[in-house]
Order: structure tokens, then C-alpha cells, then sequence
């Protein structure tokens, strides 16, 4: 149980963190299509991660219920210690987090976003392609659901990639630099954790290592007619999905968690 | 104990009729597909919804709205329950509420068994020759078109 509760999270806590980040364009697109493209396509994404907070929430006062079977807590402890889609998200720590290093990257420039966006995307779909068969049924319904959005988000990401790369001088530099400063966070979305390990072998969570080949094919193929070469494979950082993360990752729970940790259950 | 005043499943189906999308207010949830299911128990009536976009911010709305439509006509034993599977497409939307999207100036989406890439229709002024300005348009379910004819820009219900 704490295994899928982990795994639930870390699917929840990637797509949370990669909403904080894009929402920040919210406002400031290049153009207002773009503007409403990157914050349509976050809102999909808060969605998922709402789902799977949700989820995460059952499950884990399943089975908080199981363990004070014996001594079962009054109505205002129970109240206090409910796990919830808002709780999760807005008061766990740094360390509780289990998000992809990618997703807590900067937004950079326009290139970044769309580069990290890019990555991200077609890494969603090949890991909800195969979970929509999952043996978890709830996991299976976010990621058959999920899928049909994450579609579009690589068309939109795919799209932009070819044409900052296949653009000018300038953009294509631009994409280049990006490519070159997210490529070490790319690793970590293939290294399967012990969680993951657990999930895999009771055939809920898809062989994440085999998404790799995949996932490869699809950037080679965008890069190719978007005229950038693919990274050597370099060293790659990791760390997130176990809670190890980037320094960037405390500023954005500052910013997404000040409200809800200064004026607890506050609501509008 | 029996439903409040024999309400059947066919009576909640016709209440529901009468709730339109927060959105798009020329649809009703049903005309949308989002009711999958009314199961009438003998003390409580179960509405099944399913969510159109997984970050939809009118799926609260319509609960609400379900809610209070019931509420109004007596109504009181009732849950409203939210499925993800199977994943809601627009091959659910009726025939009917397609008319309705395209009197009101979207143009509907097309079938998913259609794979042709032909564009949609112009809902203004009924020609073919229109283009893509953005996969994304005013709201999750919607991408942004104009008509090379008439050179007004419309929404498209994007096929889901």
C-alpha cells in the first residue's frame, strides 16, 4: 500500500510542480494564442494531478483507518490528520516531494519552457499509453483520460520545438541552449526507484525503463525536422522522484505553499 | 422507504435536460454526453457524471448545478457520483446538441472514427476553406479556426 501511495504521488507531485512553473506565463505568453496555449495546457495538467492527489488522499486514509483499527481516533483527530488533494499539495516538504528534477526547472526563456514542456509531454504519453492497461483501475482511468490531452500537448510542444529550431539564428540558438541545459534532467525519468520496482512488478506501474527507447525515437525524429542534433548522452542528475531535489524546488513550494501554511484553511 | 413522489430515472433524466453547460450555454449536460448513468435505489437516486477535461473548472459548476435543479423540484436523497472511465469523448454529444453548437456559432466536432484532415466547416457561412490559427482556443475543449471565405474567426469543438 505505501508503495502505490509513493507512486501515486510522484505522478501527482511531477505534474503539480511543472503547473506552478508554466502558470507563471499566465499573462506573459509571446503572443496571446500562446498565452492561452501554455495555460490551457497547464490547466489539463492540474487537472491529472488533481486526480491522482485525490486518489493518493483515499488511499492513504485507507489505510491510516487500517492501522488505528485497534484504537480508533476521536472526530477531531480524524478531522487533523484527513489526507487530502490540499493537503498533499500544499503541506508536505521539500523532501516529501517525489516531482522529476525536470519538471522544477526554470522557465527560462519561451525556448525553455517549450523544451522542458517537450520532454515532459511525450514522456506523459508513453508512460499513459501503457498505465491505461494498468491493473490498478483508478490509475488505469487517469491515464486512459489523461492521455487524450497529453495528445495534444505533444503536437502543440512538438510544433514549437521545429519552429524555434528550424526558425532563426536566434531562436534556434535559443532552443539549443535549452536543449543543452535540460538534456541531465532526462535520465531520471527512465531510472526505475524502488517504489516504481514495486509497481511494476504487481503489473500496475509500466516498465518505465522500457519507455526510454520510445521516448528517444520521438525527440530524434522532432529534433531531425527541427534541423538540432540530440545530446551525447551526458552524465544525468537524479534524485527527484526520491526527494532529492534541485535548489529550485524550495522556491517554488515557498510560493505555491505561503498562503495555506501563514493562514491555515484559508479559502475565497 | 420509496423515492420522494415515485421519481423515476426517466423524470431525473428529464430535470437534467433542462441544465446547461456553464460554458456553453446553448448545450445541456446531456446534450454534452457528461451524464453517463441515473440509477434510481430505493431511497436514493445516483447521478454518474463523468468529467470532459480532467482540469475542466465547470465540472464543479455543473455538480452545483445538479444539485440545485434537483433541489428546486423536491428532490433531496440524492449523491452525485464522478467516473473517469470510460474517458468522456465527443462522440457522446448528440446529434441534436451539435446543431445547436453550430446555430450558435462553434463549429462541432467531428466524429472520431473521421481521420480525413479536412478542416471544419465555417459555422458563419458554411464554407470548407477555413484554417487552423491555434490548437488551443478559449476554453479546454476548443481550438481557434478562421474562415478564408468570409474571414470571420471561430471556435472549433475540438474532437476528443
Amino acid at each position: 500500500m505505501d508503495q502505490l501511495i509513493n507512486y501515486t504521488l510522484h505522478l501527482a507531485d511531477s505534474n503539480l510542480i511543472i503547473t506552478q512553473r508554466n502558470a507563471a506565463w499566465c499573462g506573459h505568453g509571446p503572443i496571446l494564442e500562446q498565452d492561452i496555449a501554455i495555460t490551457n495546457i497547464t490547466l489539463d495538467l492540474i487537472g491529472q494531478s488533481r486526480n491522482f492527489y485525490q486518489y493518493a488522499a483515499k488511499l492513504i486514509n485507507e489505510n491510516n483507518l487500517k492501522l488505528s483499527e485497534s484504537q480508533a481516533p476521536s472526530p477531531a483527530e480524524k478531522a487533523r490528520n484527513e489526507a487530502s488533494e490540499d493537503s498533499l499539495a500544499y503541506l508536505r516538504t521539500e523532501r516529501e516531494f517525489k516531482n522529476l528534477l525536470l519538471t522544477e526547472q526554470e522557465n527560462g526563456d519561451w525556448a525553455q519552457t517549450i523544451v522542458r514542456q517537450f520532454f515532459y509531454s511525450v514522456y506523459q504519453y508513453f508512460l499513459y499509453e501503457k498505465m491505461q492497461y494498468s491493473k490498478d483501475e483508478q490509475l488505469a482511468g487517469i491515464a486512459a483520460k489523461s492521455l487524450k490531452e497529453v495528445t495534444y500537448h505533444v503536437t502543440w510542444s512538438s510544433e514549437w520545438v521545429i519552429r524555434l529550431g528550424d526558425g532563426t539564428a536566434e531562436s534556434k540558438g535559443r532552443i539549443i541552449n535549452a536543449v543543452a541545459a535540460l538534456w541531465p534532467y532526462t535520465g531520471e525519468m527512465f531510472l526505475v526507484t524502488d517504489y516504481e520496482a514495486a509497481m511494476i512488478a504487481e503489473g500496475i506501474a509500466p516498465d518505465i525503463a522500457s519507455l526510454k527507447n520510445d521516448w528517444l525515437k520521438k525527440v530524434n525524429s522532432v529534433f531531425e525536422e527541427a534541423t538540432i542534433a540530440l545530446p551525447e548522452n551526458g552524465f544525468m542528475q537524479t534524485g527527484g522522484k526520491t526527494g532529492v531535489h534541485t535548489e529550485k524546488l524550495g522556491y517554488i513550494l515557498s510560493d505555491l505553499q505561503y498562503l495555506q501554511r501563514t493562514y491555515p484553511n484559508a479559502t475565497w | 422507504m420509496v423515492v420522494e413522489n415515485n421519481i423515476t430515472a426517466e423524470d431525473v433524466w428529464t430535470l437534467l435536460e433542462q441544465v446547461p453547460d456553464p460554458e456553453i450555454p446553448v448545450l445541456s449536460i446531456l446534450d454534452l454526453g457528461i451524464v453517463r448513468d441515473i440509477k434510481v435505489d430505493d431511497d436514493l437516486i445516483e447521478i454518474i457524471i463523468t468529467p470532459t477535461y480532467s482540469g475542466c473548472p465547470a465540472m464543479d459548476a455543473i455538480s452545483m448545478d445538479i444539485k440545485l435543479k434537483l433541489i428546486e423540484h423536491g428532490i433531496k436523497n440524492f449523491k452525485i457520483t464522478s467516473v473517469l472511465s470510460p474517458a468522456w469523448t465527443t462522440d457522446w454529444m448528440t446529434e441534436e446538441g451539435k446543431i445547436k453548437l453550430n446555430k450558435y456559432g462553434i463549429a462541432p466536432p467531428k466524429m472520431s472514427s473521421d481521420i480525413s484532415d479536412t478542416p471544419p466547416i465555417c459555422p458563419q457561412c458554411t464554407s470548407a476553406d477555413t484554417k487552423l490559427l491555434s490548437q488551443f482556443g478559449s476554453t479546454a475543449c476548443k481550438a481557434l479556426y478562421q474562415c478564408n471565405d468570409c474571414k470571420e474567426p471561430f471556435d472549433y469543438f475540438k474532437c476528443h
